[in-house]
């Protein structure tokens, strides 16, 4: 990481909103004719973006350019949307992301409901430019703008017992259309979608609690209204939408963790040396190259978080 | 079938496995590939391959069950459509996505399971395009021709469990492609049965012998 002059990705590197929105509805129009309207008009309803003020970080950021808004907000894996990378772009009109509410319960003094637009003016919100590394294999570098978990954490006080923290993203097939179940997906992962880190992990002041990127708030594909980012482990530990955050004593058990156990462990360190039990995790496909790189151990952030893990071993913790 | 019926199925077959790889230049002109365009070509060819693959195992269930045969003559062009499809699928792979790393596609080949099927099954192919010409039917004598030529059944099972095993939880595709090839095969299987069992029951009642098979039909 390096303290940098704040690089210019506003408006050069950035396809105009407008016109990128007038794109997918021309692509979008050109697939209705073999996809049926369905999805032409889903794209069509893309509500506009609203912008999100944050002071950017000096120490949080990367050196690396960051990726363009409309790969980062085409090529997403959000299977409450649907399990095709363009699903989340073309049904995330469906979710309403207000009114909003945050659940905080569990092992902690003072539980409490948050309404989003408290959670919202809870700290100042600052932007950090994080690299994100899926567990497929790409990787894309995103500025986001959210505060440390740590802030909301502290204010609820966990009791001496909570040593994990439970994420619950919303359940609603009316909004998420992959959370519908019936003939055609069967195969299905178990909603609602459950994430966790242990306390620690939490209270890291890298984990960030997000509402927005590229100076808006967060468009619905990208986990409308509020998610984590929690920048050196694969992306899906960063859950998206979340209604409910709970302290516990126990590992949860994550919802990857239940479908595929020998693959998607508790922990997902990004680590080039462990692999996924059915590809290579030593590469990775920064999204706008050409040619793979070389993955990163704790994704770069290593002398931030390797301390987190001294003395485990991280074949069997992965 | 009369020579223009010929000719204008052909063409639409033609156009049908055309307008995949069609649409894929036009999107990489347009630069209409999406965030990942090396991902998206890939998974088209592929996908692509197995669609085509499976249309080609589905001419013979059809004559078997409804005994229509018209279809029969698309054979060689769908098997060779899909063994392009799978070439190019290939392709992207080595020069594209890996960039000549023959080191690590060779590691990938021996140690993950989804591209060691997937190898499996492009290699087999290799031999029955090689022996799809009219002249090598007749070089290879229709028995051995349609021994030779079963071939497409492991390709299918290496080529659909290529994609089951690469493919994240959640997908529903694999599935619904396994079915269809379980049910392609099984019509086929049943067929076998079904006539073994007659054929024994026509020697035991004494019949001097049994139906000619359909010419080059596996």
């Amino acid at each position: 990481m390096l303290i940098k002059r704040r690089p210019d990705i506003a408006s050069s590197e950035i396809t105009a909103r407008g016109l990128y929105l007038s794109r997918r509805a021309f692509i979008a129009g050109g697939a209705a004719l073999t996809l049926g309207p369905s999805r032409a008009t889903a794209a069509a309803e893309t509500p506009p973006a609203e912008p999100l003020a944050a002071k950017p970080s000096p120490t949080f950021r990367v050196d690396d350019p960051p990726t363009k808004f409309e790969s980062a907000t085409t090529y997403n894996n959000f299977y409450e949307f649907g399990v095709d990378k363009a699903d989340p772009s073309i049904y995330g009109a469906r979710l309403r992301p207000r009114p909003w509410t945050v659940r905080v319960e569990g092992l902690c003094a003072r539980p409490k409901t948050y309404d989003l637009d408290e959670l919202l003016r809870l700290v100042p919100l600052e932007e950090r430019v994080y690299r994100l590394r899926c567990v497929e294999g790409w990787s894309m570098v995103i500025p986001w703008i959210g505060f440390p978990l740590a802030s909301l954490i502290k204010r609820v006080e966990p009791t001496g017992k909570a040593r994990f923290v439970e994420f619950t993203t919303l359940y609603d097939p009316a909004q998420f259309p992959g959370q519908k179940k019936n003939l055609i997906s069967f195969s299905s992962l178990e909603w609602p979608y459950a994430e966790g880190l242990r306390l620690d992990e939490a209270l890291h002041p890298l984990t960030l609690l997000t509402f927005g990127m590229y100076g808006h708030v967060l468009p619905h594909q990208n986990g409308a209204p509020v998610r984590v980012v929690v920048p050196w482990k694969y992306g899906f530990k960063s859950a998206k939408s979340i209604v409910r955050i709970r302290f516990v004593t126990e590992r949860p058990q994550t919802t990857w963790e239940k479908a595929a156990p020998n693959e998607y462990g508790f922990y997902s360190n990004v680590n080039p040396t462990v692999d996924h039990p059915r590809w290579s995790q030593a590469t990775e496909r920064r999204i706008g190259d050409f040619r793979r790189r070389p993955t990163l151990m704790f994704n770069g952030y290593a002398d931030q978080v390797a301390s987190l893990y001294a003395g485990m071993d991280l074949r069997k913790d992965f | 079938m009369s020579r223009s019926a010929r000719v204008a199925l052909k063409s639409v077959v033609w156009t049908a496995c055309l307008l995949p790889l069609l649409m894929l230049l036009l999107k990489f002109w347009a630069d209409d590939l999406g965030a990942n365009p090396i991902s998206y070509a890939t998974n088209v060819l592929g996908d692509t391959t197995l669609r085509i693959l499976l249309a080609s195992l589905t001419l013979t269930p059809l004559r078997l069950l409804f005994g229509i045969s018209w279809q029969m003559s698309l054979r060689r062009l769908l098997g060779l459509f899909a063994f392009s499809y799978a070439v190019l699928h290939f392709t992207v792979w080595v020069v594209v996505d890996q960039f000549f790393n023959w080191p690590g596609m060779l590691a990938d080949i021996r140690k993950r399971p989804y591209i060691t099927v997937g190898m499996l099954a492009l290699t087999l192919l290799v031999p029955l395009a090689a022996t799809s010409t009219t002249r090598m039917v007749k070089r290879l004598g229709g028995l051995n021709w349609r021994r030779l030529h079963r071939l497409v059944y492991v390709a299918g099972v290496a080529a659909i469990l290529h994609f089951s095993w690469l493919a994240k939880k959640g997908r529903n595709d694999p599935y619904l492609y396994a079915t269809i090839l379980a049910a392609l095969l099984g019509v086929r299987g049943w067929h076998r049965v079904a006539r073994a069992l007659g054929k024994r029951r026509v020697v035991a009642l004494g019949a001097p012998s049994t139906p000619k098979r359909v010419a080059g039909a596996p």
